[in-house]
């Protein structure tokens, strides 16, 4: 395809959604099937968004019942129907919430709308390509993804309820159509959609992977490549490594549900249907098969999060990264080590301690990596003239959040402590904190950061303010009193702890924790009136490099065409990160090296 | 797009594409193999002999990929005959191995071995899933030599662009190297 028939010279007289091009695109080939990575990371964005709607005020709704689980609330009924009769969440309800919560909270959030929308966005703009390797797999990839997203809206209005066993998806709930109302159609929807989700992360993933290995600019060798890159990068590999043995998992689930097969289900006996006919399956066969997946996943979700913090941190520190080479050698060594943790998922399975003790060893070398590259992020901070914007600030809180949550992980790397702390709200607090919430924050100094090359506009900077504040805020005060109650023993997935005398001491922060939630819950809401807003109205970008950051998307037009660069695809000559060097406050990658230069990096 | 890029590297950004989609095939199986290991170490294994036909399905497969590397030489050289001739005994082997293997499963169920439902032992299912994913990825490589046959005997000079070809050749030989290690794994591991 040449570019040039795909360039269209936009410049910053506004209106450009509805302005004249040389060729014409119509509304499907512009913004439907789009085969412009910037227009698919755009609709990444907001059907995650959608789904981070969604998933928060499903947990806004199971946090109803656990704050108050002796009221009744009429408006639920009308919401809800037959799942809040008399006005309470029904226990049904209650575990179709959280198993929708979590399956979409961290496969249609934090990994399709996150790596989907800033692999989508930064990869081209920032190795200097007109577009991915393959733009018609990139359009495939979105559309997987919608797929997936309506089977899985679909399974909220079946008359059995969605999928409710758990975001794992453990046999046998999983295999057994009469195990419980959601294992039955529910659960077919949540398998298909799954099965779909992956085939759209490996379409894009392998995008990503040979974009950046291959169409990067003149210059751009793989030391100049911003740390978002790289972070992108082995998030691909983690991806296409580590779905599709998650793929093999759900095969086999497949054939026991409906084939009679007995890989993971054997002779137990299920209430109302006796004793089964399958013979010998090992239902932990699975949860290896799923956690070989499950614990890259995490890093899948974290490390597009570490790669944009590394970013918005130096261009709003003005300092360079510190220790580049050492940021990089950590993702590379927690993108292995990701590889070799899975089992300390299932310490309490009855797993051989010898084995389990490897696991510890291996699991609390990710300590290391991660110790790097938060003294890395916080000597970055040091001595710095740093600039306070929202995005900066959502990248300071990620690290805060990541320092908190990650010392937590310490503990339940232990299998000792681990086999008293497993399923308790301690861990509900360390992963929440750790992955969720911080992964969250990543995503959203992503979105303040690159907003204005997004739309040319910017986000408003007070609200942006108010909601960076309370979300913080209530990060904390909702998941920090939880490793108190996880250290009190109170285990998780309990749909009502008010008829447990040891746990009746918590109603009152239970209460706290519910309303605190509603009200972060309220404050996104905030946020999306921002964003929509200023898709529209917001104050416009008047020059092309309102950071003056270094990296390469800030060389293009304001509103880049498909194509990206109207002319020639500028030339690298440095690493992105020269700020505040021999007297100038930031050197472009595009400048070339002067004569009388101190040394690089 | 592309031809900015060829200049300077010597992969095509698609072929890197293929290759690490092999990657991520080579993952799923490793997983489905893996999960093959741990469950035959436990109880309840049921021991039996592979298809004869999976043997004569092997030659047949290894025999394609020699056929398949032909027509990608043929195409290099420019000479359409011959080209169309090797892509087409390619797709017609692909559909050899394909009926020999689904024989073979028959074959199993004749014997009293039965793959799926409430009669089974995993280990004929694992057998039966493993090779079946397998056929599938056989399958998807014989639609697209399908595909690229019509094209040769469809338009006049089209040994000019061999990157279609090329790929097709790397994955038919990735799906035949593939079926090699499966197959020596359920013979002899399993």
């Amino acid at each position: 395809m040449s570019h040039e028939a795909v360039l269209h010279g936009h410049d910053s007289h506004g209106h450009d959604e509805h302005g004249h091009h040389e060729h014409h695109d119509t509304f499907l080939t512009k913004y439907v099937f789009s085969q412009d990575h910037k227009m698919i990371a755009k609709q990444f964005l907001i059907t995650g968004m959608v789904w981070a709607v969604l998933g928060g005020l499903m947990s806004v709704l199971f946090r109803l019942q656990l704050g108050y689980p002796d009221a009744s609330f009429p408006w639920l009924e009308s919401l809800l129907g037959k799942w809040a009769k008399g006005g309470q969440i029904t226990p049904e309800a209650y575990y179709a919430l959280v198993t929708t919560h979590g399956t979409v909270l961290v496969f249609f959030v934090l990994t399709a709308g996150l790596s989907g929308t800033f692999a989508n966005f930064l990869i081209p703009l920032q190795v200097g390509a007109r577009d991915m390797a393959s733009p018609f797999m990139n359009m495939l990839s979105y559309w997987f993804f919608f797929t997936a997203s309506v089977i899985m809206l679909s399974s909220l209005f079946v008359e059995t309820g969605p999928f409710s066993g758990g975001w794992t998806a453990y046999p046998p709930l999983s295999a057994l159509h009469d195990a419980s109302p959601g294992s039955k159609t529910g659960m077919d929807l949540w398998i298909i959609s799954m099965a779909l989700f992956v085939v759209s992360s490996l379409l894009g993933g392998l995008n990503y992977i040979a974009t950046i290995l291959n169409m990067r600019t003149k210059g751009m060798s793989m030391t100049r490549l911003p740390l978002t890159i790289w972070a992108l990068f082995f998030t691909a590999v983690l991806g296409v490594l580590s779905f599709p043995v998650l793929l093999s998992g759900m095969i086999l689930l497949i054939f026991d549900r409906n084939f009679g097969t007995s890989f993971y289900l054997s002779d137990i006996y299920v209430n109302g249907v006796g004793a089964l006919s399958n013979e010998g399956g090992s239902a932990i066969l699975f949860q290896h098969l799923f956690w070989f997946l499950g614990h890259p996943e995490v890093y899948i979700i974290l490390l597009p999060a570490m790669g944009m913090v590394s970013e918005i941190m130096s261009v709003n520190s003005r300092k360079p990264i510190f220790g580049y080479m050492a940021m990089l050698g950590s993702l590379f060594a927690i993108a292995i080590l990701a590889f070799l943790v899975w089992a300390h998922h299932m310490f309490v399975t009855g797993l051989n301690p010898f084995l389990g003790s490897v696991f510890v060893l291996l699991t609390l070398l990710i300590a290391v990596p991660s110790a790097i590259k938060v003294f890395n992020w916080l000597t970055t901070l040091w001595r710095g003239n740093i600039r306070f914007t929202p995005g900066m600030l959502f990248a300071i809180g990620f690290v805060s959040l990541f320092i908190s949550g990650g010392l937590t992980g310490i503990w339940l790397g232990n299998a000792a402590l681990d086999i008293y702390l497993h399923d308790s709200y301690f861990v509900v607090a360390h992963f929440h904190i750790v992955m969720g919430v911080a992964s969250m924050f990543g995503m959203f100094a992503g979105v303040y950061h690159w907003f204005p090359k997004m739309y040319g506009r910017y986000l408003n900077n007070s609200l942006g303010y108010i909601h960076f504040w309370v979300t913080i805020a209530g990060a904390y005060l909702i998941f920090w009193p939880m490793h108190y109650q996880g250290l009190a023993g109170m285990p998780r997935r309990y749909f009502d702890f008010s008829i447990w005398e040891s746990f009746k001491q918590f109603a009152e922060l239970n209460r706290f924790i519910s309303t605190v939630a509603m009200i972060v819950f309220a404050t996104q809401i905030l946020f999306l009136i921002n964003f929509f807003y200023s898709i529209f109205k917001g104050r416009k970008v008047t020059v092309l490099n309102p950071w003056e950051a270094n990296t390469l998307e800030w060389t293009t037009p304001i509103n880049p065409g498909h194509g990206n660069w109207p002319g020639e695809i500028p030339e690298v000559h440095r690493w992105p990160y020269d700020y505040g060097k021999d007297g100038h406050d930031f050197i472009p990658q595009t400048t070339p090296v002067g004569a009388d230069e101190t040394g690089t990096h | 797009m592309a031809s900015e890029l060829i200049k300077k590297n010597k992969i095509h950004p698609q072929k890197m594409y293929l290759y690490a989609g092999l990657g991520s095939i080579v993952m799923m199986f490793a997983g489905l193999t893996s999960a093959y290991i741990v469950k035959k170490s436990q109880a309840n294994w049921l021991d039996f002999e592979l298809p004869k036909l999976f043997f004569i399905a092997t030659v047949v497969i290894l025999l394609s990929s020699f056929t398949m590397q032909m027509a990608v030489k043929k195409a290099k050289e420019g000479l359409l005959n011959p080209y169309r001739g090797f892509l087409s005994v390619t797709a017609i082997l692909g559909v050899v191995f394909m009926i020999l293997q689904v024989q073979g499963f028959m074959e199993l169920q004749a014997n009293n071995i039965a793959l799926t439902g409430p009669r089974s032992n995993s280990a004929a299912s694992f057998l039966f899933v493993i090779t079946i994913l397998h056929l599938l990825h056989v399958l998807g490589g014989v639609i697209a030599l399908i595909g690229v046959s019509f094209k040769s005997f469809s338009a006049k000079n089209n040994t000019e662009n061999t990157l279609p070809v090329e790929l097709l050749s790397t994955y038919w030989h990735f799906v035949d190297i593939l079926w090699i290690y499966l197959f020596v794994f359920l013979h002899w591991i399993g």
